[in-house]
């Protein structure tokens, strides 16, 4: 059952260019690995969607990287800060899996190490851009370890063909290059959100060739059998930018609706 | 009287946030099914956000059939937003709405930043939707109207029962490494607390020049700014994506009543919340 608490951080500790935010549980479920909490992101307008990390007794942790004012905001927090934590929400991976291999890669490895405890350490596969964030890595017992130019998908194949059942969570070329190699993976995805959970339509993402909420749709999709049920297929996330988006109208062979291109009628602009 | 603003709160999903309000309104309904804008459709700026949803929505029947029924078990006053492409989608509307009775009133959403408009001007939208229900009929109106007061008259002329204010206002924000939109459908609609004074304004505007019944909203985060916009009983504060701060997740939190909760009996009786 999804909360909303205000809760208190215990510890802030670096990890390679990472932090791990260490919050009080208080009366929150921590839900199943790969559901996701909104946590206040301290002095910005909008929570920001975190994975699970761990789910020790009587606190929830966060991996989180400092990629942008939330991200940051919520890496300055210092033990003693209070945020409200809103969850869990959306749905996790499916757990009941024979021979799964966790798959991550950066800062994807964010929901593993929480997933890797209920599911009993099985084997994981982490990819890193440098040996500073492999750091991370020590999150996840039994990982193999690779980092740049090495990439998780060139040992992948040997696990699926091992029959191993993919659960993965990584950036989105890593996510399609993984189910590429096995379709059946379960993959974690991601998308700006604003409620979290399907009130805002904000988070919608293609999935199947239709706009979903990812927030109550994922973010745990898997392409047979669907997560609770529902059938998954592509996703389209990227939003590819066209390069003439500034092109004054008419010289754009697309140029974008915009009412303010039309003549204003005045009363309703 | 405390509302959510339309397309912040799914009562369906959090009906303990949508019984505790006066009223409950639905996200824009159209005629059609619309799919909405193609993703990115948010981005958060350094004070509030832009949307650019596109009225994702089922259509009237998919609300008819799916959604109306569980919302009228939730005991609150609901009041349907309704959105369209000419007059006469608002008025089919209308006419189907009028016929529920578990409709309350009625609000037209005349000022939806992310889709083209409807050709008629805002008065013979509200004309039309006149002719086809006995419903109170709000009109949700944009602030930036060069002459909103003006526009305000005509509604209330076309037979508009109140006035809802104000919509987001248009804007766009860049990528800071490729200078490039980020919203999928590159503008957006802005809301977020440098609304308030502009709602302010608005409602301020509005009155003087109606005495219209005014759903007061835009960039309402505390009580104490909700306090500010019911000056005059009648009008009733909302609240949209200010909700939706860290301080209140998620968009309308159970919270977000409590918070309001000392503002419920009208000015000069209230009760500050800390």
């Amino acid at each position: 059952m999804r909360r909303s608490e205000r809760l208190r951080v215990l510890a802030n500790e670096p990890l390679g260019p990472y932090a791990l935010v260490r919050v009080e549980r208080g009366s929150l479920d921590p839900g199943i690995p790969g559901q996701f909490f909104m946590l206040e992101a301290p002095g910005r307008p909008l929570p920001r969607p975190m994975s699970l990390c761990q789910a020790p007794p009587g606190e929830l942790a966060f991996l989180l990287e400092a990629v942008g004012p939330g991200t940051r905001a919520l890496a300055a927090t210092e033990p003693g800060d209070e945020l409200n934590v809103y969850g869990p929400l959306g749905n996790g991976y499916r757990l009941e899996v024979e021979r799964p291999l966790l798959v991550g890669g950066g800062i994807g490895v964010a929901p593993l190490p929480y997933l890797s405890q209920r599911l009993g350490a099985p084997p994981a596969l982490l990819g890193f851009r440098s040996d500073w964030h492999a750091e991370a890595a020590a999150l996840v017992p039994n990982a193999e370890v690779v980092v740049e130019p090495i990439l998780v998908t060139e040992q992948l194949t040997d696990f699926v063909r091992d029959a191993h059942k993919v659960m993965a969570c990584g950036p989105e070329p890593m996510l399609e290059a993984v189910r590429a190699i096995a379709p059946d993976a379960q993959l974690a995805w991601e998308a700006p959100m604003a409620c979290g959970y399907g009130a805002c339509y904000g988070c919608s993402v293609e999935i199947d060739g239709v706009l979903q909420r990812l927030c109550i749709a994922g973010p745990v999709l898997e392409q047979n059998g669907g997560t609770h049920g529902s059938p998954v297929g592509p996703l389209l996330y990227t939003t590819r930018r066209r390069a003439d988006s500034w092109a004054p109208a008419g010289q754009s062979p697309a140029t974008p609706v915009d009412a303010t291109s039309r003549p204003s009628r005045g009363s309703r602009e | 009287m405390i509302l959510n603003a339309s397309g912040c709160l799914d009562a369906l999903e959090a009906p303990e946030v949508a019984r505790a309000l006066d009223a409950f309104v639905t996200k824009t309904v159209t005629p059609q099914p619309r799919e909405g804008n193609r993703p990115v459709r948010i981005a958060e700026t350094e004070a509030g956000m832009l949307n650019s949803i596109g009225l994702e929505n089922p259509g009237i029947e998919g609300l008819l059939s799916a959604k109306l029924p569980r919302l009228a078990e939730l005991g609150v006053p609901l009041w349907v937003s309704v959105g369209g492409f000419s007059a006469s989608d608002y008025a089919d509307l209308c006419a189907v709405l009028d016929g529920r009775a578990e409709v309350a009133t009625i609000e037209l959403n005349l000022s939806c930043p992310n889709v083209e408009e409807a050709p008629e001007s805002a008065a013979e939208i509200v004309t039309a939707a006149r002719t086809r229900t006995a419903k109170p009929l709000y009109a949700k109106l944009s602030p930036a109207a060069s002459d909103l007061p003006e526009t305000a008259r005509a509604v209330q002329a076309a037979g508009a029962d109140g006035l809802s204010l104000v919509n987001t206002i248009r804007g766009l924000a860049l990528d800071e490494r490729t200078l490039q939109p980020r919203l999928g459908h590159e503008l957006g609609g802005y809301s977020g607390p440098a609304l308030k004074p502009i709602a302010l304004a608005a409602v301020y505007q509005c009155y003087r020049a109606t005495g219209l019944p005014i759903v007061g909203m835009g960039g309402i985060t505390t009580g104490l700014d909700a306090l500010e916009f019911p000056a005059d009983p009648t009008r009733r504060p909302r609240v949209g994506s200010a909700g939706n701060s860290p301080k209140s997740s998620p968009l309308v939190t159970s919270r977000t009543p409590r918070k309001f909760a000392g503002f419920r009996t009208g000015p000069g009786r209230c009760v500050l919340p800390e």
